[in-house]
């Protein structure tokens, strides 16, 4: 099918950007396009305007402050992919970022696209869940940031305001030396996720765990934490036993279902890959705490 | 890397002349690379969208969203007014430029319900999701477009037929109003005494099979452009079908116009794999309505159409029962089919007939019956998918021996290789008969050496240690393997027409088509092979009704044998004649010369000799000057190979796979396919049809689902949720082939395009269940989904 | 709704050549080169980013030309699969991925053939001997329907094992 007619504007500054999206009737963000393409095609969408952000300048790069590393919105996934900074600060990304589509898809598709999509299963806002990351938002009103908890409200629904562009997003890095795995189930490379789940660990010198991030894409509306499998583990030296109970709370968060691929089997996968995802965080952990100690 | 093995009778090439200090260039047999590929690595390829055709008009259906409902009006005045849009056509708009409202069947059927084939397009009543029913003609396909959105259409929801099942129960609704019963027709094939061979059996197990086909899904979807000539009554209509030639007979008739008048061209082909072998509602549409408005009109079918407008293969159940001695020795089978034939009929019964027959396989079986029961549904229309009804039958019985294996506690390759047909028993009568109304006789073949090579190179021996030593890794690695047969090479004849130019130009024209198989070089090398030219001086046109008037087209891995026999048949009469025009041209006798290179030249003077151009040029003919004595005008001929028997290929495929009891997941970790399709004219063409025929049966094993609700709505619409195994998924093929010459031709060859495909499920389905067999699963569906793996791992782990 | 769509005037590199076109703003990028450009190597097969037969490179990253609009490759430089033989002679001049396709039989019905060779091109360029891994990565961005996609894999890495700059 093709598209619906619409009117396309590129502007080449936010602030004309922001000033479209203010005033045009019934405008459609365009970052990276490939969820949005597809639904102008299969006409599932029809704006009277199409906005696209590629051009405007200042939205792409990513920016080592120190303590963040800062994305804009409309960096390409191919530019995260490799980016010898995200690979050194934010392994954890740079592992889910290889998960997205496909090499062809990745050297169009924004994270900031990604974002605000939202799909359930998408892996990164998976990641922005996980790192606890910050979003900034540019409206008619002015600036603001929301950390990403706030910003995925529900289903496909991000917390923007007519007329507010995602401009960029916060990542600060966990610890060097800290444990990360991201494993993903889906039925052909490339797909959307069943599941997905990433997981963040920092032990302390006796080797308990001191801080702890599970999160599950795909299993639920939004991405979510599952705070008592993080609990599970806190304070523990992660052993068998703890990483089972992390995983059995990961295999009861409230699943949605459908005809295809049921709750419980969400629910199933969940745990499966928490239970293998631990151990393989737990493993880079210690790897990193032992070159430390060489070091 | 693959390997030849060749056995059996090769069937040396018909040659006039020989000499001792000559060898013949040999095309036959060689991996010459494909005289179509330089074009479409060049992006010179001109598929139907391709061709340019200055201004022509675009067409777009409106398709029913309902499963089933009653059309109470329809506005199309919004339409009609859009800029752009040139012309709207209903039904009744549709109906005054043809001679029936309603398509022709495909193949004839005098037991077939009445009144059971598609509508040119629909405006009272719909009866599956994608129905064509409202035509739009615009400047572009975009406004086109844009004009459905205007359409408007009250629709009245009638009742449902979702499934076979409840297409039988005798409160369900009927699936079209002017259905007599949901049953299109009831049929019953077999042979021999069941009844009491099953009265007398040692041992009867009975299973209920499920097996899905999806649909064929080749990359470029089908679509048509037509040019109606007003000064001529002419009209051409280029489509991207697999049969030229019936589909201009279908338009000549629907168009009520002469044949001669009506040419179709089939442009380069992005794969059929069967949905391409029907005249569909839009390939008489869009004829009609060029002629009407005097303009070319263009539609290209997109993928969103494609899923619910191109044919499926689908839905069929089968329940039953097989009796077996106590070595497992197959004494009968017997069962009930439930085929799904969706909303309409439009070629007939020949898959559900085919599935049915093809049962018994490779298989000594004294006693069959099977009871077939052909459904309606409110779904898009059934006809065969690459396979055609046997993949379903290799499922049914290869499920049913591994089951007679498990009970018996016989090796699942023993018991086969107990059952197969043998070497000595070829040929061997099936006991059926084909649609052509003769024996269905296998010809020739080695089944057991063909499971035993494929055992041989999957290490079936070392096997179990393998499997031992995974589980105590915690990994479950699983082996199986299947038989199969295709009856390839269906007739009646194909043809051929080999002529050469007074320029030495030689064109090859068939009524076979080429759907990206490498037919032209098939082809090409089979005529090379007599001609004895380089393959790029044959010029090779296949699916053009201007071109040769009697074609069959590609379907049931037939154009290998049957065009290839043809032109095998036109070769050795152009290479024959050349050769006694040449006698008398150069005065030297026939044993004294050769044909070479275009040239017929004394053997021991090679240079003296006459180009083919020249002799075509003699044969060409001078005004009022006598030709050669005894030879007839012309340097060409023509090929119709004849036969009402077929071919039949063979294989036997062996995987091993890994299942993640964790999440369900299925890994192909080895595949090996063993395969005798006759002399093969063309190993490297050959094992790619292997390649992606196994590749399609590992689709329909684990992946491809054309899925739909209770209410009939297809709930895969895209290639984001209707998963065509990819690069990531497939592992490499290991293909072997065993050359047995065929009998049932003049160059012993076999089909092949089907082959790869019909014993892939099963095979990997046993070799999945084989992994599980620490939780007894058992597996009696293809495909079979990671999700589907876990609820029989908990029901087998529950009980 | 506007129904005489809204167009623009664009300038862009496609295959080397400069090209100025007027198109229409929903046009995506795979349309336009075939429609607007007699550009028709490159194929569409699915219009939803999946098939990977429309792809092609824009600023010599490959992209599926369904998912982009024409007017976005306004002051880009396009490539397509009309690129790849340029500077081979004769009738069957072919470049050395496109040899290699045709050496390791990579291509059946040729639908999906230009768009892959457009992905590999990517690769090749930014890893010259890339492993099996890799190409089957990026092929994972195509559905074949003929191939089983092994003899694809088998041609990258026969081109990719060519002396650099051959490919």
């Amino acid at each position: 099918m093709k598209a619906p007619p619409f009117r396309y504007h590129a502007p080449r500054t936010l602030d004309e950007a922001l000033a479209l999206a203010a005033t045009l009737p019934s405008p459609r963000l365009l970052a990276g396009g490939q969820s949005l393409m597809p639904m102008l095609n299969f006409r599932l969408l029809a704006p009277e305007h199409l906005i696209d952000l590629n051009r405007v300048e200042g939205l792409a790069g990513i920016r080592d402050e120190g303590d963040a590393i800062v994305i804009g919105a409309m960096t390409r996934q191919r530019d995260i992919e490799f980016s010898p900074v995200v690979k050194a600060r934010l392994p954890l990304l740079a592992e889910a970022i290889q998960w997205v589509g496909h090499r062809q898809t990745r050297n169009r598709g924004t994270i900031g696209g990604s974002l605000c999509h939202l799909d359930p299963s998408a892996e990164q806002p998976l990641v922005a869940m996980a790192m606890d990351a910050t979003l900034a938002i540019a409206g008619p009103a002015g600036r603001r940031e929301l950390p990403m908890q706030a910003f995925a409200v529900d289903l496909m629904t991000p917390a923007l305001e007519e007329g507010e562009i995602l401009t960029g997003i916060r990542f600060t890095p966990w610890a060097a030396g800290h444990g990360w795995a991201f494993l993903e189930f889906a039925r052909r490379h490339g797909d959307f996720a069943i599941v997905a789940v990433a997981v963040l660990l920092e032990l302390g010198a006796d080797g308990t765990a001191t801080r702890v991030s599970i999160t599950l894409g795909g299993v639920a509306s939004t991405a979510v934490r599952v705070v008592q499998a993080e609990a599970a583990l806190l304070g523990t030296r992660v052993g068998p036993a703890d990483i089972e109970a992390a995983a059995a709370c990961c295999g009861q968060v409230d699943a949605l279902g459908d005809p295809q691929v049921p709750a419980w089997y969400r629910q199933r996968v969940a745990r499966t890959l928490c239970a293998r995802a631990l151990p393989a965080a737990l493993a880079r952990a210690h790897a990193a705490g032992h070159d430390g100690m060489k070091r | 890397m693959d390997t030849i093995v060749p056995s059996g009778q090769v069937v040396e090439p018909a040659t006039a002349a020989s000499a001792d200090d000559y060898t013949a260039r040999r095309m036959f047999g060689t991996r010459a690379p494909r005289i179509e590929d330089p074009a479409l690595l060049r992006g010179e390829g001109r598929y139907l969208d391709d061709i340019r055709m200055p201004d022509p008009l675009h067409a777009a259906f409106l398709r029913s969203p309902h499963a089933h409902a009653r059309v109470v009006r329809i506005d199309l005045a919004a339409a009609r007014a859009l800029p752009g849009v040139v012309a709207v056509f209903d039904a009744d708009a549709i109906a005054r430029e043809l001679t029936s409202l309603r398509m022709p069947l495909g193949f004839p059927s005098a037991t077939l319900q009445k009144d059971i084939t598609p509508w040119v397009l629909s405006c009272t009543e719909v009866a599956f999701v994608g129905e064509a029913m409202v035509m739009v003609v615009a400047q572009s396909r975009a406004i086109a477009e844009d004009a459905l959105a205007l359409i408007e259409v009250d629709f009245e929801p009638l009742p449902v037929v979702h499934d076979c099942h409840q297409a039988l129960d005798d409160a369900a609704p009927v699936v079209r109003s002017d259905a007599a019963s949901n049953i299109a027709e009831r049929l019953q094939v077999g042979f021999g005494e069941v009844d009491a061979a099953f009265a007398a059996a040692p041992h009867v197990f009975t299973e209920s099979l499920f097996v899905h086909r999806g649909a064929a899904h080749p990359m470029e979807g089908r679509g048509v452009l037509a040019r109606y000539d007003a000064v001529e009554d002419a009209i051409t209509i280029w489509t991207s079908t697999q049969m030229a030639h019936e589909v201009m007979h279908s338009i000549a008739a629907m168009l009520g116009m002469d044949q001669h008048n009506v040419r179709v061209v089939a442009p380069d082909v992005g794969g059929g794999f069967g949905c391409k072998y029907l005249t569909y509602p839009e390939e008489v549409a869009i004829p009609a309505v060029a002629r009407c408005l005097g303009r070319p009109v263009k539609w290209v079918e997109d993928r969103a159409e494609h899923f619910v407008s191109a044919i499926h293969e689908r839905d069929q159940y089968w329940d039953v029962d097989i009796a077996v001695d106590a070595r497992g020795t197959i004494l009968g089978v017997r069962g009930r089919l439930l085929h799904d034939q969706g909303a309409y009929t439009p070629q007939g019964i020949n898959l559900p007939y085919n599935a049915a027959t093809s049962v018994t396989g490779p298989y000594r079986v004294p006693a069959y019956r099977m009871d077939v029961i052909i459904c309606q549904t409110n779904k898009t229309p059934v006809i065969p998918v690459r396979g055609a009804g046997y993949p379903q039958a290799a499922f049914v019985m290869e499920r049913m021996l591994d089951r007679v294996a498990r009970e018996l506690a016989i090796d699942r390759a023993e018991l086969r290789a107990r059952n197969l047909i043998p070497v000595e028993k070829m040929p061997y009568d099936k006991g059926l008969t084909n649609r052509a109304g003769v024996r269905s006789i296998v010809d020739s073949g080695d089944y057991a050496r063909t499971q035993a090579e494929a055992l041989a190179r999957i290490d079936y021996a070392g096997f179990p240690a393998r499997q031992r030593e995974a589980r105590a890794r915690g990994r479950y690695l699983g082996l199986g393997l299947a038989n199969a047969v295709k009856a390839t090479s269906r007739g009646p004849f194909e043809s051929a027409v080999i002529r050469v130019s007074p320029q030495g130009r030689i064109d090859l024209y068939t009524g076979a088509l080429a759907m990206g198989q490498g037919l032209a070089t098939a082809l090409a090398q089979i005529a090379a092979e007599q001609l004895d030219v380089p393959l790029d001086m044959i010029h090779v046109t296949c699916g053009d009704t201007g071109r040769v008037s009697l074609g069959m087209g590609g379907f049931a891995s037939r154009q290998t044998v049957m065009a290839g026999s043809s032109v095998h048949l036109a070769a050795v009469e152009v290479r024959n004649k050349a050769l006694r025009v040449g006698e008398q041209l150069l005065g030297v006798p026939l044993e004294g010369l050769r044909l070479r290179d275009g040239r017929v030249e004394v053997v021991s003077a090679p240079g003296r000799f006459v180009t083919i151009g020249d002799i075509a040029r003699k044969l060409k003919g001078a005004p009022g000057y006598s030709l050669p004595p005894g030879i007839t005008p012309g340097l060409e001929a023509t090929g119709l190979f004849q036969t009402n028997s077929q071919a039949h290929a063979n294989a036997c495929h062996a995987c091993e796979v890994e299942v993640d009891p964790g999440t369900g997941a299925v890994r192909l970790l080895r595949y090996v396919a063993v395969h005798d399709s006759g002399r093969l004219v063309n190993p490297t063409m050959a094992e790619g049809q292997i390649h992606g025929g196994v590749v399609h049966g590992i689709g329909n094993a684990l992946f491809e689902k054309m899925g739909y609700d209770d209410e009939a709505q297809p709930v895969t619409g895209t290639f984001a949720d209707y998963l065509l195994p990819t690069s990531t998924e497939v592992p490499d093929i290991e293909v072997v082939f065993i050359e047995t010459a065929s009998p049932t031709n003049p160059i012993g060859v076999k089909g092949i395009g089907e082959a790869g495909t019909i014993p892939v499920a099963p095979a990997i389905v046993s070799a999945i269940e084989n992994a599980l067999s620490p939780w007894n699963v058992h597996l009696a569906e293809a495909p079979v989904s990671p999700v589907r793996l876990l609820e029989l791992i908990d029901a087998s782990a529950a009980a | 709704m506007s129904q005489h769509a809204s167009m623009r005037e664009i300038t862009l590199h496609v295959n080397g050549e400069a090209r100025t076109c007027t198109v229409a703003d929903r046009s995506n990028l795979a349309d336009f080169l075939r429609h607007d450009l007699q550009l028709t190597g490159t194929h569409v097969g699915c219009e939803h980013g999946v098939c990977g037969a429309c792809t092609v490179l824009v600023d010599g990253r490959s992209v599926r030309g369904c998912l982009m609009l024409a007017v976005q490759a306004d002051g880009c430089s396009v490539e397509t699969v009309e690129s790849l033989a340029a500077g081979t002679q004769g009738a069957a001049g072919l470049g050395p991925l496109q040899q290699a396709f045709r050496d390791r039989h990579a291509l059946q019905c040729g639908y999906c053939t230009p768009g892959i060779l457009m992905s590999l091109t990517e690769l090749l360029r930014d890893d010259p001997a890339p492993d099996e891994q890799a190409v089957r990565l990026v092929l994972s961005g195509h559905l074949c329907r003929c191939t089983g996609y092994q003899n694809i894999v088998a041609a990258a890495l026969q081109a990719a094992s060519k002396p650099a700059g051959d490919a």
